[in-house]
Formats: C-alpha cells, structure tokens, sequence
C-alpha cells in the first residue's frame, strides 16, 4: 500500500464524518432569509449570530433538558456503581450456594436486547406507577446494567483477597472491607463504567420517550425529537439545538479520550 | 456447628450470619434483575398467547394466533426483511473498520486525530445524529450539492422519499455513526498483538500484507465474530434511526419500530409481545451457534 493512498483515504474518511456535522454548525448561525438563499456549503455571514441558539436553547427548554438529564444520570450512575459493587463483592468475595446459576442468569439477561423486552417492561413499571416519573427511567437505568456488574467482577478479582484476609484479622467487618478496602480500589473500574454509562444515558432515546411523555419531563434526546415538529421548517433553528446536543459530547471526547477508548473496548468485548 | 461462645475464637470466624451474607449484597442487583429482565420476559410470553389491549383487567386466551399472525401476514413479516438493508451495511461497517484499524496500527501521521475523527461519531446522541443526517439528505440538501460539485448531479433523487432508497440511505446512516466503534475495537485487539511477533515476522521477510494476514487476523479473530454477532443482533433491533429520521415511512419500518407502533399505538400487546417474543428467540440463537463457532475462552468468571 503506498503512503499516499494510505493517507488519501484517511482524508478521505475524515471528510465523511466531518462534513455532514460541519455543514450543520454552517447552518446553526445563519439566518433564515440567509439559510433560504445560501448553499449548505456555505460558511454563514455573520459567525456572532446566535439568535438561533437563543431560540433552540429558551423554545426548546434545553435548560429544563440537561436538568432532567443531569438528575437521572446522577442518580442512576450512584445507583449503579453501588448495587454493581456490592454484587460484585458478593460474587469475587464469598461462596455460596448457586453461586454458578446466579452468574448464568447475569449472562444471559446480557443477551436480551433491551428494545424487545419494553413491551412487557412498561406493564411492570406502570404497575409501579412510575411512568412519567424521573423514577422510571431511573429504575430501569439500575435495572438492565448488567455489562457494569460483569466489569466490576472482572477488576475486583484482580484485587489480592490477602487484603481482605488482613484486614478481617483486624477484626474489619465484611462491609467495613467492602466500604474501606476494596470500593477505594476499585476507582478504575468505577471511572470505565461512569463513563461509558454517562454517555449512554445521555444519549438514551427509548425510554424516555417511551416513559417521560410529559414535556416537563425532557431529557436532551427528547427535548431534540420534540423540537423538531414545531420548528420542521426552520433548520437555521433545528441546527443549532443539535449543536447544542452535540457541543457537551464534544467536550467531554476531548477531555476524556483515553478513559472513553478503554471504557469502550471493556465494555464492548465483556 | 456453633461454638460455645466462652472458647477464644480464632481470628476470622465464621459467624452465624454467614450462610445469608453473600445474598445481603446480591439482594439489590437480583432484584433489579428479576423485576427489569426475567419478570418481563415471562410476561411477554404469556401475554403473546393472548389478546390484550393493555388495559383490560382480563386478557381473551388467544392461542398462537399472534404468532401466526406474525409469521404469515405480510405487514409483520415483511419488516424482518428490511433488518437485511442494515446486516449488509454491517459488513460494509466492519470491513471499512478493519481497513482503518489495520493502517492505524501501523506508524500514520496525525494518528490520533484521525483516531479520534473515526470514532467521534459513536459518541453522539442518536436523535442529533438523526436530525444530521436528515439535513444532509434534504432535497437540495449537503448530498445533492457535493454530487453537483463533483459532476454527478443527474444522480441527486429523494435519499429518504424514494422507498427504492430510503433503506439504503438509513443504513449508510447506520454505517456513519456505529463504524467508530467496531474501529476502536479492532484497533485495541491489535496493539495487544505483541510487537515481537511483528519483529520475528520482518526478520524472516514477511512484508505488510503477510504479516495482516497470517498475524493480524488471527490475532483478532474473536473480536472479529463478536462483530458479527453485534451486527446481526444489531439489525434485527434496528429502531433510532428509521424511528427519528422516517418514522417508518416509505418502507423504512423496521421490526422494533413495527412492534413499538402495535403495542403503543394499536395497543394490540399480545401481538406486539408475539413479535419481540420472535426476535428474542431469533437473536439468542444466532448468539448461540456463534458460541459453538468460536468457543469464548476468555471468559473467566467465578
């Protein structure tokens, strides 16, 4: 292969993915009379004109958006990471009988896609009378993790028991180990699945469309979609409220690039 | 046995609340586990028997109607066949990401940042990736002005009007946004090849090619099946992207979107239950025979 096609196709790759969200951005800060006459190659006359952004961001209540969003995936991350290492603890940590079948049941639940199961999940959480609550999405974050368990199971094998040994001749309780020695530990592990959960939450659009019908109840995938009825002509608008969905992803990439690979390829390939 | 409590214990005692221990701290995951995972799936099976609107406080015992219902008439069976537009484009998926993963693994220039172009897309929320895409494939849209740009303007048509085409241009969509993840993946699996052996390979005079086919692809061939896997799973439960960007019109409805549209809006839940019941099945098989194909030996619990 030589270098220069080597590189050609890189660009080449590059392009496909860069410019169907640049010719976005474009969009975003021009005005309609502008947008009307302009090709959606054209860079935008005025790059300061943000009243499209103003539009998305106060008709699209974006800020009541990234609250709700903020809400759910906060308590369902704590969730998660203290229901995931406290069976994972009970998993790497003790014997007990069916321990087998319990990790069988884990695996294969692994298996089920979640979009099929909706149709007999939403009977169970209206019975709980958790649609449109923030609780049902919440609930149903905590319950269908099943990939965080198997990952904390994986690190805290990792951990030496001899710690847990020691200190119990201490006289440490078997919480006070779980509490003091192996949740300390496990923050590697804890980061891979805040991450790689925190982008699926955020990027979660079924549930709640399914289960936050309200629209006080918007997360940002919902508060996106509704937008568009309302504002299905105006695109200068519609743009901008997408780049203000993509802008924190963004940011959170370039920040946290390395934690992000490896938190995809753990979770990915468990 | 218990002991006396007047003889000095041995430091790590087996205390009396033991034998239940372990269940204390599985209690909050199982529990979420039967009630989000196994509750409705047994529901769902014996819903899919019945006739039920989801409402009523009885259900009228249907038999297998539904599932007959879902495997002879056209409007249920037919959706399986658009899942066929999005297995192709996995394969599309997957080579193209194998191609990219392979040259990156070697010295590139800028190899990060193309690293990170190619993944980016993964990371994004599905409805902006929706709305994106149905910007770029709006008449006189990003598309139709690039094919004008580079001389190919009598080929611009409706991307999501035309059924011959709507498949088609959701399923490239499909490809955009998930290829940085089966990239990634392979990426990793081959920088955990060790280097010497690309050394030993060069020593004994293999070039490039020799050494992607002979260490490469065996070297990964387990994340390779997984990809399969994931994509044929992956197109059968297709939803996002017809849902958001078509709503299944113009004959873009996929299964998921058709089950969805039966339960929550016909209300017809028996018969939506009969369909996921079907796919539920379909996808645990294919999963099934790829165990059998390639054995999972990394899988090292308990």
């Amino acid at each position: 292969m030589t270098k220069a096609a080597k590189y050609l196709s890189l660009i080449l790759a590059s392009l496909i993915v860069l410019v169907p969200l640049v010719v976005v951005f474009f969009a975003a800060f021009k005005t309609h009379a502008e947008y009307n006459a302009t090709g959606p190659l054209t860079p935008p006359r005025n790059w300061l004109n943000v009243d499209n952004f103003v539009t998305a961001w106060t008709e699209g209540r974006m800020l009541l958006g990234f609250w709700n969003t903020t809400v759910i995936l906060v308590i369902s991350l704590t969730g998660t990471i203290v229901v995931g290492t406290l069976a994972a603890y009970a998993v790497s940590r003790f014997d007990f009988p069916f321990k087998r079948l319990v990790l069988g049941s884990f695996l294969v639940a692994a298996l089920v896609p979640g979009v099929t199961t909706q149709v007999a999940t939403y009977q169970i959480v209206k019975s709980m009378g958790l649609v449109n609550t923030p609780g049902s999405a919440i609930v149903l974050f905590l319950g269908t993790d099943i990939i965080s368990i198997y990952i904390f199971i994986q690190f805290m094998q990792s951990i030496p028991p001899s710690l847990d040994q020691a200190a119990m001749m201490d006289g440490a309780s078997r919480f006070t180990v779980y509490r003091r020695i192996i949740l300390p530990l496990m923050k590697p592990a804890i980061a891979t699945v805040a991450i790689i959960k925190g982008i699926a939450i955020y990027n979660e659009f079924y549930i709640p469309f399914l289960y936050l019908r309200s629209p006080d109840l918007s997360v940002i995938s919902t508060a996106l979609f509704r937008f568009k009825g309302p504002y299905g002509a105006q695109w200068e608008t519609i743009a901008a409220c997408t780049m203000i969905v993509i802008l924190p992803t963004i940011v959170a990439f370039l920040l946290l690039q390395r934690f992000i690979y490896n938190g995809i390829t753990a979770g990915a390939t468990k | 046995m218990r002991r006396p409590a007047a003889v000095t214990t041995p430091p790590v005692t087996p205390r009396r609340s033991r034998r239940w221990t372990p269940w204390l701290y599985l209690l909050p995951a199982l529990a979420l586990l039967i009630t989000f995972t196994y509750v409705p799936v047994g529901n769902m099976v014996f819903y899919s028997f019945h006739t039920w609107d989801g409402l009523d406080v009885t259900m009228e015992p249907a038999g297998v109607d539904n599932y007959v219902r879902v495997l002879t008439d056209e409007r249920y069976w037919r959706v399986f066949l658009i899942s066929g537009y999005y297995f192709v484009a996995s394969f599309a998926q997957i080579a193209i990401a194998l191609y990219f993963a392979v040259i990156l693994s070697f010295n590139t220039r800028f190899r990060n940042l193309f690293k990170g172009i190619l993944f980016f897309p993964y990371l994004l929320n599905g409805v902006a990736v929706g709305f994106v895409f149905l910007y770029l494939f709006q008449p006189d849209g990003t598309l139709d002005t690039v094919l004008r740009w580079v001389g190919l303007g009598e080929h611009t048509r409706y991307w999501l009007g035309d059924p011959d085409i709507a498949n088609i241009s959701l399923a490239g969509t499909s490809v955009w946004r998930f290829t940085g993840l089966s990239f990634v993946l392979f990426l990793g699996a081959i920088q955990s090849i060790p280097g010497e052996i690309y050394e030993a390979a060069e020593i004994d005079g293999a070039n490039r090619w020799h050494q992607v086919r002979h260490i490469i692809v065996p070297g990964i061939r387990r994340i390779i099946s997984l990809s399969f896997i994931l994509a044929i799973s992956g197109s059968l439960s297709v939803f996002e992207i017809p849902f958001i960007m078509t709503g299944g019109a113009n004959g873009t409805r996929t299964f998921v979107v058709q089950a969805y549209e039966t339960a929550f809006q016909f209300r017809q839940i028996g018969l939506a239950s009969a369909m996921a019941v079907v796919l539920l099945l379909v996808v645990l098989l294919i999963t099934w025979v790829q165990r059998r194909i390639v054995p999972d030996e990394e899988v090292t619990l308990s």
